[in-house]
């Protein structure tokens, strides 16, 4: 099955100290890179950050395009990753090995076309 | 213990000893043992949890129409497993991908479904997956694995038939569409899934056992049944030491339940019950069950627990009650659980081991976490009184009343108002 893991930052990487946030980034990497090596994550992203996003709405049905993310929080989307894995438990297990923390949200991917 | 189970209508349990009793409690006991079994077993073949126990759902309602009328056939099992297969007939008809399942199900005598090996285990961990809610984990347990219909459950719950449907529609729509795997953990994982499960079982006892004496015999029920539940865990898991504590644990209160009320409905505390009319058999049992577990070197809070629990039970009287032992216990529970209820509980092994003023200490630091619950301001007001202080005394018993709606523990805190 294939699960989208949506990661969410608590923290604003920008404001960590670089010492901090480098180690953080190669964790992540190898993260990726392990997973990538053995075939369990097809694709995904590092999103810039939050302060660049731009949210489109529809008021009335009139698109209106607004400056920042569409839900105001501390916490923003930092990246998302789609994953192919048997089940849930281990789509779980690659959430809960993900170095940055913070949340991961798995959800599984609408798939047509396979019984 | 009576272990009614009402029959297909609304009506609640009749009281035990009528000829209708003993029938509720054969059917009872026919569903926990069959009715697992034939769900677990059909989720196997089908691959489809929603539908399989959609199937046997179906089978028990329509059992709990026949049954009290016909008798309770000779091989129930076989009976129940005729009626899946032909309501699964109907589903399937309609549905022309399905027809390898049919084949599956037609093909499969019953003798080899509900086989040696057990596959419960399965259909439990599946229930009480960690990525569904608690109470669609217990709503679920009790439906699939004991068989339980979901009026029945409602009426546990002291809820709407169709709130309890919803929970197990949308529980079931999750386990499909999220592909929450049906299988028994392994390794690491066993350990942290088995907690999600104890957690599930005890709880469903809680909730039936904490019931007062006026509420329906249906929350009585529901204790019984998570105590059935944990015997069945400590058979299917026999190596695991947390399921014996658990079993311990729930056989101990119930040893004790007949003593909790008076002849009125009133609650009679720990200290004043009739220790004669305890179930002795049932706490020696779960004296043996602790052992056992002790013996696998695998320390847990639910083993804790039972101690505590056996501590109590185990005195010839309130006065021989054990509490450097008791508060040794809750120490190491803190461990485990270092929850403020906890913190509470210790309290009160504090005062009886100690004396007033160190528990009081402890309750102070209890304060802003608890101020909401009963139960501190009641031990405080007990406290308070051990130390002369029978004003403030009567200010936290005072306040304990108003937290709480539960009727014996309000007619218990007014009579000690005065």
């Amino acid at each position: 099955m294939k699960y989208m893991l949506l990661f969410v930052d608590e923290v604003d990487w920008e404001r960590v100290p670089e010492a901090e946030s480098r180690v953080m980034f190669e964790k992540v990497g190898q993260w990726w890179g392990q997973h990538s090596q053995a075939g369990l994550i097809e694709s995904g992203a590092q999103l810039q950050p939050a302060r660049t996003a731009t949210t489109v709405k529809f008021n009335g049905g009139k698109p209106v395009a607004t400056d920042g993310p569409f839900i105001e929080t501390k916490e923003t989307i930092g990246g998302f990753a789609i994953v192919n894995v048997p089940d849930l438990d281990r789509a779980l297990d690659l959430a809960k090995s993900w170095p940055a923390q913070g949340k991961v949200e798995v959800r599984p991917l609408v798939e047509r076309g396979e019984a | 213990m009576k272990s009614g189970r009402s029959s297909s209508g609304g009506k609640p349990s009749t009281p035990p000893g009528s000829s209708r009793a003993a029938t509720d409690a054969a059917l009872s006991t026919v569903f926990r043992e069959e009715a697992g079994k034939l769900t677990a077993a059909l989720v196997r073949f089908l691959g489809d949890f929603d539908l399989g126990e959609e199937l046997v759902q179906e089978a028990v309602v329509s059992a709990l129409e026949h049954w009290p009328k016909e008798g309770i056939p000779d091989r129930p099992g076989a009976w129940l497993m005729t009626t899946a297969r032909r309501k699964a007939l109907d589903h399937l008809r309609r549905d022309a991908n399905y027809n390898r399942k049919l084949s599956l199900l037609v093909g499969s005598p019953v003798s080899e479904v509900a086989g040696e090996s057990d596959d419960r285990l399965r259909l439990i961990f599946t229930c009480c997956h960690p990525a569904l809610a608690r109470e669609a984990q217990l709503a679920l347990t009790l439906r699939a694995v004991i068989g339980l219909t979901t009026a029945e459950i409602a009426r546990a719950f002291l809820t709407t038939e169709s709130t309890i449907a919803q929970r197990i529609v949308r529980a079931k729509r999750k386990i499909v569409e999220s592909g929450i795997p049906y299988r028994v953990p392994e390794g690491h994982e066993l350990t942290n899934r088995l907690d999600e499960v104890l957690a599930v079982l005890y709880l469903a006892f809680n909730e039936g056992y904490l019931a007062t004496a006026g509420e329906a015999a249906a929350r009585w029920d529901l204790a019984n049944d998570a105590e059935w539940l944990a015997r069945l865990l400590v058979r299917l898991m026999p190596d695991e030491p947390e399921p014996h504590g658990l079993l311990a644990l729930m056989r101990l209160h119930l040893a004790r339940a007949g003593s909790r009320f008076d002849a009125e409905g009133g609650l009679v505390l720990l200290r004043d019950q009739d220790r004669w009319r305890w179930d002795r058999g049932a706490i020696a049992d779960a004296g043996r069950l602790l052992d056992q577990a002790a013996a696998m070197g695998r320390p847990g809070p639910y083993q804790l627990q039972g101690a505590i629990a056996a501590c109590h039970a185990m005195a010839g009287s309130w006065a021989e009650t054990p509490w450097p032992e008791i508060l040794i216990l809750y120490e190491r529970l803190l461990e485990y659980w270092p929850t403020p209820v906890v913190r509470l509980n210790r309290a009160i092994a504090i005062r009886n081991a100690m004396g007033p003023a160190p528990a009081l200490r402890e309750l102070e630091l209890l304060q802003s976490a608890l101020d909401g619950y009963h139960l501190y301001h009641a031990t405080r007001a007990e406290v308070l009184r051990d130390l002369g202080r029978p004003d403030e005394a009567r200010a936290a018993d005072q306040r304990a009343l108003e937290l709480t709606t539960n009727p014996a523990e309000r007619a218990l805190l007014e009579q000690r108002l005065g």
